[in-house]
């Protein structure tokens, strides 16, 4: 691989070396063999198009033909200690369950959301009023695979709703070098392409403080 | 179980017939034993110094032990020539396959066409039921002959991949992998009454007998001609069949009768059943067939497929299915990789697309072999197998 992407060069620096990792949605499985050569990964791939999968085995990589929506339940509980799910969430029929699912049965999840709020889809929505299409989501409405976008303040709602913990956060991008980012700043919103999350689940309940900027500019 | 007529396999064995001392017994499921036992098999390649190089692999219904070298009766390639072979994804310079006809078997296992030892007569009927699990229990007889503690995979086709289901749940301290191909982990009411079907065609011929019909010196060929050809249509699928024969016929014009196939279907099934009786045993499919439909793996489990797999967590299993298989769908292999799953076995799993129906296992199909290839690839350098 010439050159790595900068989203799998952030999944790999948090990922610690040895440990069980889930790959859901891990298409021809680059990056669960990137974790596998270089930090000793013991890697398990779920991915839907039969042909990733037959790729994955060619490579070796462990792999099963499923649905992220659907599969994930036949997993046991805490089978594995990272559940990485990289641009995906926005493709599920039922992200919070997805999201669930995996703090079931991994410790730790890595998940990834593109930011319907970042700058350029208001933007695009203000000025044309219609749905954005940009580099990062360049398809028309009727044919994204899609179907639930989120901004970085609605993701991080839900995790709070669902009790995850944000271990830590960075704005990536496949050309730029990852950005340690608080996701709870309003600017990140705004700026943040893509948002990569380290999530456990939240400890024991501590009576959760009131996060002090959790508005965006407009609320 | 150490005094055998074989000879070690670390020489250029190439198999051969194991035989059991009389006081080495098989117990069946049914409670019954089996003894004296007979185990045929087939090896290819040799063993390496630390034993760790064994593949065992596993036929189908109809098959033998003959995988990968010219069939001693039909004089054709082995069913598995395209998978087991120098430079396949099962070279015999790198691993030592081990292939062996099932109990039951007609191809020199002890099976009902065997002499039973109490009357010196063939067993026909008086033959003891015998079930997957048995199968397995033989196969784990010869590799304790032949000094093998541990196999670096088993893998099985079609009935011989319940029996790789088998292996998991019955050795899995005994097994690194496990290749599962176009199987199921029970057989379903569908699968039962096909083979019903083949079973009554058999035991209709009146010459059956009733089983003994070596003794008669007939053989029910045309009861035996017609469970093949009821069972080869559920190998194709009906794509397949129809992109081969369609609705072409033998000759021009119809012949308004009976006697000559009209059609070429009607033709390629009467070869199918007319070559298959030269090579197996009516008896042995009524046996094979039987062991097939109580194959439940779960039942034996608390209903819970899961549960058999609860002791191969060590061991990593490749799953793959057909897309156009209707014998035993994708989603049987699904449910078997779900349990996998729930278990905490690490297992791959794909559905390879084709139009080619169960018999896929055998044909040329480039994501099987390059699955099998990465498959087995990713075990030996796990394995530290050269």
């Amino acid at each position: 691989m010439s050159a790595l992407r900068e989203d799998f060069k952030e999944i790999l620096r948090l990922v610690r070396p040895n440990t069980r990792v889930l790959d859901v949605g891990c298409g021809e499985g680059d990056l669960l063999d990137l974790l596998t050569r270089e930090k000793g990964v013991d890697g398990q791939g779920l991915e839907i198009s039969p042909s990733g999968v037959a790729a994955c085995l060619a490579k070796g990589i462990a792999a099963v033909q499923g649905d992220g929506d659907r599969d994930l339940d036949h997993f046991p509980t805490q089978a594995f200690d990272y559940a990485i799910l990289s641009k995906t969430l926005q493709q599920m029929r039922e992200p919070r369950h997805v999201l669930i699912e995996l703090m079931r049965i991994a410790d730790r999840a890595l998940v990834s959301v593109p930011n319907f709020g970042h700058w350029r889809m208001r933007w695009a929505l203000l000025t044309q009023g219609r749905m954005p299409e940009t580099k990062a989501l360049p398809d028309p409405w009727w044919s994204t695979p899609n179907i639930h976008f989120c901004t970085l303040r609605d993701f991080t709602t839900l995790c709070a709703e669902l009790g995850l913990r944000i271990e830590a956060c960075a704005a990536v991008s496949p050309d730029q070098p990852a950005r340690s980012i608080d996701p709870a700043r309003p600017i990140e919103n705004w700026r943040a392409e893509t948002a990569l999350f380290l999530l456990t689940r939240e400890r024991p309940r501590p009576p959760a403080p009131e996060r002090a900027a959790t508005g965006d500019l407009f609320s | 179980m150490s005094q055998t007529v074989i000879a070690s396999p670390a020489i250029e064995t190439n198999g051969g017939t194991l035989r059991l001392p009389a006081d080495a017994l098989l117990r069946l499921d049914s409670g019954a034993v089996l003894a004296p036992l007979e185990i045929a098999y087939k090896t290819y390649g040799r063993l390496n110094a630390e034993r760790s190089n064994a593949v065992l692999v596993c036929h189908a219904l109809t098959g033998d032990q003959h995988a990968a070298s010219i069939h001693p009766i039909t004089g054709k390639p082995g069913w598995w020539s395209r998978v087991i072979g120098p430079g396949l994804p099962l070279d015999p310079d790198r691993y030592f396959i081990i292939c062996t006809n099932v109990v039951g078997g007609c191809m020199g296992s002890t099976g009902p066409s065997s002499l039973d030892p109490a009357t010196g007569k063939p067993y026909g009927l008086t033959f003891p039921v015998i079930t997957i699990a048995d199968m397995v229990r033989a196969q784990a007889m010869l590799l304790d002959a032949l000094e093998i503690e541990t196999l670096f995979a088993v893998v099985g086709v079609s009935m011989g991949g319940m029996q790789v289901l088998q292996w998991a749940t019955d050795y899995p301290h005994r097994l690194r992998s496990v290749v599962c191909i176009a199987a199921a982990a029970r057989h379903s009411a569908q699968n039962i009454a096909f083979h019903e079907v083949g079973r009554q065609a058999i035991m209709a011929d009146p010459d059956w007998r009733g089983g003994a019909y070596e003794a008669h010196g007939v053989r029910p060929e045309k009861g035996l001609a017609v469970a093949r050809m009821a069972a080869h249509i559920t190998y194709l699928s009906e794509a397949a069949l129809q992109r081969k024969f369609g609705r072409e016929l033998q000759r021009d014009g119809l012949s308004w009768g009976f006697d000559a196939p009209d059609f070429q279907v009607e033709s390629y099934l009467r070869y199918q059943g007319a070559s298959f009786v030269d090579r197996f045993d009516a008896n042995s499919y009524l046996y094979i067939t039987r062991a097939l439909d109580y194959f439940d793996l779960a039942a034996s489990h608390g209903g819970v497929l899961a549960n058999a797999f609860r002791r191969a967590r060590d061991v990593r299993f490749c799953v793959l299915s057909f897309s156009s298989d209707w014998l035993y769908s994708t989603g049987e292999s699904r449910d078997i990789v779900r349990a996998l799953n729930a278990a905490g076995c690490r297992a791959s799993f794909v559905e390879i697309e084709t139009d080619k129906g169960h018999d896929a296992i055998f044909l040329d199909e480039p994501v099987l072999h390059s699955a099998l290839r990465g498959f087995f690839e990713s075990q030996a350098s796990r394995g530290g197998l050269a």
